[in-house]
């Protein structure tokens, strides 16, 4: 496992006071806390103040910290046998072979508040908990418009015979129904981290977020396509295939549209989960040509000579 | 494992009683029904002596459970930091629906 330090994790002095432990991490939490935080990395950043602040804050899980000695944050180690037997290993028969193997460094402390009978594990009848996890997964918007099932491949915290804590590899089966948004969350119970002691087994949460699309911007269950059109189809009205998630449709342009007219295909969009869907916006985009033929030009210029309009009338009113 | 999972999708459709709502975030009933009471969570249906909720209230509630046991607030900062967060995250989806209007560069 790798060694973490946790007093520069909370940017401390070792000799700290609690107090100023509980201070520094105060400072720290409201600035990374993951609800509340915009900084880059805040989740990673907060999980780490927190596994520090977990374990510093707690006077018997402090010292046996302490006595493990400073290292470099990173650094490969294991715990000395001593500190072992007296803090991680159970008292059972299978102390002689207690393995570090798939344990974290932070399973470590929660493994010797495990021995105490206190820290995380509580001491009610009901057992302990499983852990909740929340999850950010990303799929595509065709994914979300045709329903996909996702497999999840999990490190999942389990508690071994003597409560302490081990990850395992678990892989999740989800299926995901048609009309997924950006934003939503969905909740597969008793797929988060097994309860300990008949407690019950956690819950997993998937944070959905949809890829950006090259084509369609999506906003709840609406979707935008830009709709580029030459300057004629604007003026006089157009038939034009407009591209959708469940295949082309002919789109009616009518005459004189603007750039920016958004152009509704009812029931276009993304499928609604009890039915009913979004619907398509085409938006206008009018595009010239970035050079002219001799032809084009000479035709720009007798529409010069005989349009009847100055779009710019308004700024008259207020000269 | 091979069978796929019950999926609940936190929305509007689905309800969960008070009590469920406690289990899953970790609060009281007592805190819920203040954060109620200060305009943080909304009580979908009442029958008989229970309250029900959305099932996307699920998902406020826990972080409120969270954001009492790792900020350390208490009921009344929990509700001023939940309507906050729910304008923040109501601006969001303004700025998103905006962007959706501009073309792509």
């Amino acid at each position: 496992m790798k060694y973490s330090d946790y007093y520069a994790a909370l940017g401390v002095e070792r000799g700290a006071s609690q107090d100023e432990i509980k201070k520094a991490y105060r400072r720290l939490a409201q600035k990374y806390h993951p609800d509340v935080s915009k900084e880059p990395e805040a989740e990673a950043r907060f999980k780490e103040i927190a596994e520090a602040y977990q374990t510093l804050k707690d006077p018997g899980k402090r010292a046996a910290y302490d006595e493990l000695g400073k290292r470099p944050q990173g650094e490969e180690f294991r715990p000395p046998p001593d500190w072992t037997r007296q803090h991680a290993a159970g008292d059972g028969p299978g102390e002689g072979q207690f393995s570090f193997e798939d344990m974290d460094f932070a399973d470590l402390f929660s493994r010797f508040g495990a021995r105490r009978g206190g820290g995380a594990h509580g001491s009610g009848t009901g057992g302990t908990p499983g852990q909740d996890f929340e999850i950010p997964v990303e799929i595509s918007l065709e994914d979300a418009f045709r329903g996909t099932t996702l497999e999840l491949q999990l490190q999942m915290p389990e508690y071994d015979e003597s409560g302490g804590v081990r990850r395992v590899p678990r892989t999740v089966k989800a299926r995901v129904a048609p009309g997924a948004v950006d934003g939503q969350r969905l909740r597969l119970p008793g797929k988060g981290g097994k309860g300990f002691n008949g407690g019950r087994d956690g819950d997993l949460y998937l944070d959905i977020t949809l890829k950006p699309h090259a084509l369609y911007r999506a906003t709840g269950h609406d979707l935008y396509v830009d709709l580029p059109l030459a300057a004629w189809e604007a003026a006089l009205g157009a038939s034009v295939e407009v591209p959708t998630l469940a295949g082309a449709v002919n789109l009616k342009v009518p005459a004189g549209t603007n750039s920016g007219r958004k152009l509704r295909l009812s029931g276009r969009g993304l499928p609604k989960p009890r039915g009913g869907a979004g619907d398509l916006f085409a938006v206008a985009q009018i595009v010239m040509p970035s050079q002219l033929s001799d032809r084009e030009r000479e035709l720009y210029e007798s529409l010069r000579q005989a349009a009847g309009t100055n779009p710019r009338d308004h700024f008259a009113e207020h000269a | 494992m091979n069978h796929e999972s019950e999926v609940w999708w936190l929305d509007e459709q689905r309800v969960v009683s008070l009590e469920e709502l406690a289990q899953l975030s970790g609060l009281s009933s007592t805190e819920l029904l203040e954060l109620v009471h200060c305009g943080a969570l909304t009580v979908r249906e009442e029958r008989g002596a229970t309250c029900y909720f959305a099932a996307q209230t699920i998902s406020v509630a826990r972080t409120a459970g969270r954001l009492r046991d790792e900020l350390e607030l208490d009921v009344s900062g929990l509700g001023v930091a939940l309507r906050l967060l729910e304008r923040v995250r109501g601006l969001e989806a303004e700025i998103a629906r905006l962007r959706a209007l501009l073309p792509h560069d």
